[in-house]
């Protein structure tokens, strides 16, 4: 019983981390960048929603809500400030600059918040389902998380298929010049991506310190990181594959570091990186990106 | 030979100069520091510091090679500095008493550290160089995450019976009575011979220089900064693409590991913890690197030596210093790749506070 | 014998044949031009010469010697060299070392001797240096050797990438539209410097052009490529007034 209990709770945290690989694999995808502070915003959007929830004693679902509004209006100025005036410079001083940007989140979250950890009250208020004579609990986060993120995946699957914007996405992916010629206003669209990758970073906040409550401003970092690993994981830039490789890294963790070793589950999750990168560098899903000549 | 070859002689004459004339200033320096201390006008919390200065400049010099001749991100460098630190201080502890000659047990100390770090780098790099730069700085990051784990669960002990592994506790290393216990977990190494020096930091500094300037300066270097510039070129004029980019990978890791070395044998008891081996560790070198400009060697030194005294000496500032170098990582980069801000630099020539100290050896012209 | 002999060489992206059964024999020495319309595979067919594309079908003898599906790398160092259509310097090096950079597999030390400075590495590098003037003297390039090459004119870039290409001392030289962006008193300058490379350097050249002035003045032979297929191939004079080749060129 324990194991099945152990797979659900990795099902539920690899939803999370498919909710946050989504933001990275659309701005990688069409900004061709890494956006490094991603994660960030995952531990900005915590302490939106736990400054109104646990100071103001706000309604958890505006919280939430004023949490993605938020978010969004963040992602989106960091492109417009930081990424978009380096639109034709290196990959290198690009990643330099999420780099900053990171950083930057982080030490304004430090200042403003303190070094101390804040205990996040779930925005989840359901009981827990018990199962199995109650052998077997599923948390109510969990109840929550799993459902939430294949609906933002079907949401997610037709908008960019049916909608204007979400093709204009598509064809920005393909080729960018082509995609100016045929009409696509390239900065708008990626704008868009960010917004849509920051409001998803925000669902992926609440749901995430929900199940795990301790909040510090590094708190986005390794999740972030563990989740760019899991877009990889399903191959960069493909949705479903973000999907997919979320929910197995969630599991592999929550196993391994049942299993074999809590203090090494970071490392058997990064180990499986660098195998996948050795072993098929595209990904589950992925598709070769050609250079042109 | 005519006008124009004479230039060119010249122009490589220019390196040998460069070499000089940083050597030289490293060497006022240290004089200078020895009269201050000699005289005992020097605080102790500046002598403390002049060891970790020569660190930090080592790694800012090694990580330059990787991200401004190389081109590549590395977020591991700190990584490299802890197999550097770790198997340094393992060796030196394991031969204290078998190796009583300290230069011969330091410098086999400092070399066994290179090779470790460099052996890893290699590995890496086998593993990544050939995919996109990104990952490269994905999988440093999580290669440097990685080793911290895995020291931290790792028990090690030398008897008379050989070397006991164990990832569980020091009582299951089984050690016999004459044993010891020398890579305690997450206590890390306690009780390394304390063999660091001023001097020998600041020598080590001046070797990693040379290696690394003359490298730059040499047929390979110009094959890294080719591959740098443009891939596809490189390849089509019959550079070696992953053998350069493994060939300046495994050297920026064997030296970050020198570093580590030094690191090591300069404290008494050394753990592997984010502070010092983190993620925000390679962070702040490459804080170093983008500062004193990306390929500019000198540049790179000053850097870390103005950033590691700056903050002692602000300490008001203290808890505004991560902000700032934050800022000045974003700025540098929209200053310097901006094509608004590219084109207003050409019409305003002025000089960054440390490009007027150094010099330029990624645009040479 | 030959110096070139492709054989049915092809290859399709997705479902578009970019090349297909692509026939050409270079004799040593010649100087030939490849044209054609835009899109018609030009660029293509010189990847699939150069290694940067796997060819699907046919083979490449250089010399007799098989270089089908070599890398880049090795068909570099089996004697070919290119310049590319969009100009592909080292734009943060300077003119000289650009040219050393093709010089990399012709003059050689270790990476050892040259960290220690050993002897071998101021006499090969003073032959290296030697060696890149001699060839940048030919381009007109040598007052310029220590400028950074982005900060060359435009029509002194491309010279640039001919003489990088050069300096790798291959039997084959491709260059990939030389003249494009040029006025027309550049291109007539290039014309002697092409024609000059090839007799002092004794390299056969195989080049894509659109400049008709360019190609009727200084090739010998003419292949017209179109849609990924061989159109003509032969003299200029009877392959410039094909029928299929002008309306190919002019539309219907």
């Amino acid at each position: 019983m324990s194991f099945i209990s152990y797979l659900i709770k990795g099902i539920s945290l690899g939803s999370v981390y498919s909710i946050i690989a989504l933001g990275y694999t659309m701005v990688y995808g069409i900004a061709k960048m890494l956006n490094f502070a991603h994660g960030d915003v995952i531990m900005i959007g915590g302490y939106v929603i736990f400054t109104m929830m646990s100071t103001m004693g706000i309604n958890p679902l505006i919280a939430v809500l004023a949490s993605i509004i938020f978010c969004t209006i963040l992602g989106m100025t960091i492109e417009r400030i930081a990424y978009k005036p380096l639109r034709k410079a290196s990959s290198l001083a690009v990643l330099i600059t999420a780099i900053g940007v990171s950083y930057l989140l982080q030490n304004i979250a430090l200042l403003i918040f303190g070094a101390d950890t804040k205990s996040f009250t779930s925005v989840v208020t359901l009981p827990a389902l018990k199962l199995a004579g109650g052998r077997l609990t599923i948390s109510s986060e969990t109840l929550i998380t799993i459902p939430a993120c294949i609906m933002i995946m079907i949401a997610l699957t037709i908008f960019i298929k049916k909608s204007k914007t979400g093709r204009g996405m598509l064809a920005v992916s393909e080729d960018k010049d082509a995609a100016v010629l045929m009409g696509v206003n390239v900065n708008k669209t990626i704008a868009i991506t960010f917004a849509i990758g920051s409001a998803l970073a925000a669902v992926a906040s609440a749901l995430m310190f929900s199940a795990y409550p301790s909040l510090t401003s590094t708190s986005g970092s390794m999740p972030g990181i563990k989740a760019f690993v899991a877009a990889v994981f399903g191959g960069i830039g493909s949705i479903p594959g973000a999907m997919i490789g979320g929910i197995l890294l969630g599991v592999i963790e929550i196993l391994g570091r049942a299993y074999i070793s809590s203090q090494l589950a970071d490392a058997i999750v990064f180990i499986i990186l660098i195998i996948v990168l050795i072993v098929k560098p595209t990904g589950i899903l992925g598709k070769k990106l050609k250079e042109k000549v | 030979m005519n006008k124009t070859g004479l230039n060119s002689m010249n122009k490589f004459n220019k390196s040998t100069i460069n070499n000089i004339i940083t050597i030289a200033l490293i060497i006022v320096v240290y004089v200078i520091c020895q009269i201050l201390i000699s005289t005992g006008v020097m605080s102790n919390l500046l002598q403390g510091l002049l060891v970790p200065i020569c660190y930090y400049s080592i790694l800012a010099v090694s990580l330059n090679l990787t991200v401004g001749i190389l081109g590549e991100l590395s977020l591991g460098h700190a990584g490299f500095m802890c197999i550097g630190a770790f198997t340094g201080a393992f060796f030196s502890k394991c031969t204290a008493t078998i190796l009583p000659n300290v230069f011969l047990r330091f410098t086999l100390a400092i070399i066994i550290g290179a090779l470790s770090a460099a052996l890893l780098g290699a590995l890496i790099g086998v593993a990544v160089l050939r995919l996109r730069g990104d990952y490269l700085a994905i999988v440093t990051l999580a290669f440097g995450e990685i080793i911290k784990n895995v020291i931290n669960v790792l028990y090690i002990g030398l008897d008379s019976k050989g070397f006991h592994f164990s990832m569980k506790d020091t009582v299951s290393l089984n050690l016999l009575d004459d044993g010891q216990v020398i890579l305690k977990g997450a206590q890390g190494i306690s009780g390394t011979p304390q063999n660091t020096s001023f001097t020998i930091a600041v020598l080590l500094l001046i070797i990693t220089y040379l290696l690394i300037s003359n490298l730059i300066h040499s047929r390979s270097g110009r094959a890294i900064m080719a591959i740098r510039d443009n891939r596809i070129a490189a390849e089509s004029v019959g550079i070696d693409i992953t053998k350069f980019k493994l060939l300046a990978f495994s050297i920026s890791a064997a030296m970050a590991g020198v570093a580590g070395v030094l690191y090591s044998h300069n404290i008494s008891s050394l753990t592997a913890t984010p502070k010092n081996f983190g993620y925000n560790q390679s962070i702040m070198i490459l804080v170093f690197v983008v500062l004193g400009g990306m390929g500019n060697i000198r540049g790179s030194i000053i850097a870390a030596a103005v950033l590691t005294l700056l903050p002692e000496y602000l300490r008001f500032m203290q808890d505004y210093r991560m902000l700032i170098y934050a800022i000045v990582l974003i700025v540098m980069m929209i200053f310097n790749w901006n094509p608004t801000c590219v084109t207003w630099r050409k019409n305003h020539p002025i000089k960054g506070i440390f490009s007027l100290l150094s010099n330029k050896t990624k645009k040479e012209a | 014998m030959a110096m070139l002999s492709v054989n049915n060489l092809g290859i399709s992206f997705g479902g578009l044949r970019a090349v297909d059964s692509f026939n050409i024999t270079i004799e040593k020495g010649e100087l030939y031009g490849l044209i054609g319309p835009n899109g018609a595979g030009k660029t293509t067919a010189f990847n699939l010469l150069t290694g940067v594309y796997k060819p699907d079908t046919g083979r490449v003898l250089l010399d007799d010697v098989n270089i089908t599906g070599l890398s880049t790398i090795e068909i570099n160092k089996a004697g070919v060299a290119r310049t590319f259509q969009n100009i592909r310097l080292f734009r943060n090096m300077s003119v000289l070392d650009n040219v050393k950079i093709g010089l990399h597999n012709n003059y050689k030390y270790s990476t050892t001797s040259g960290i220690l400075r050993l002897p071998t590495f101021f006499k090969t590098e003073r032959q290296m240096n030697e060696s890149a003037f001699d060839i940048l003297k030919v381009f007109g390039l040598d007052k310029e050797a220590n400028f950074l090459s982005a900060n060359l004119p435009y029509g002194k870039q491309r010279k640039l990438e001919i003489a990088r290409a050069l300096a790798t001392n291959p039997k084959l030289l491709l260059l990939d539209e030389p003249a494009a962006g040029m006025n027309p008193a550049e291109t007539d300058e290039l014309m002697e410097t092409i024609t000059l490379i090839r007799n002092k350097y004794n390299v056969t050249i195989l080049l894509i052009e659109h400049d008709m002035k360019l190609v009727a003045g200084i090739c010998e032979k003419i292949f017209v490529l179109n849609f990924g297929q061989q159109l003509a191939n032969g003299l200029p004079s009877d392959v410039l007034n094909n029928p299929e080749v002008i309306k190919a060129y002019l539309g219907e």
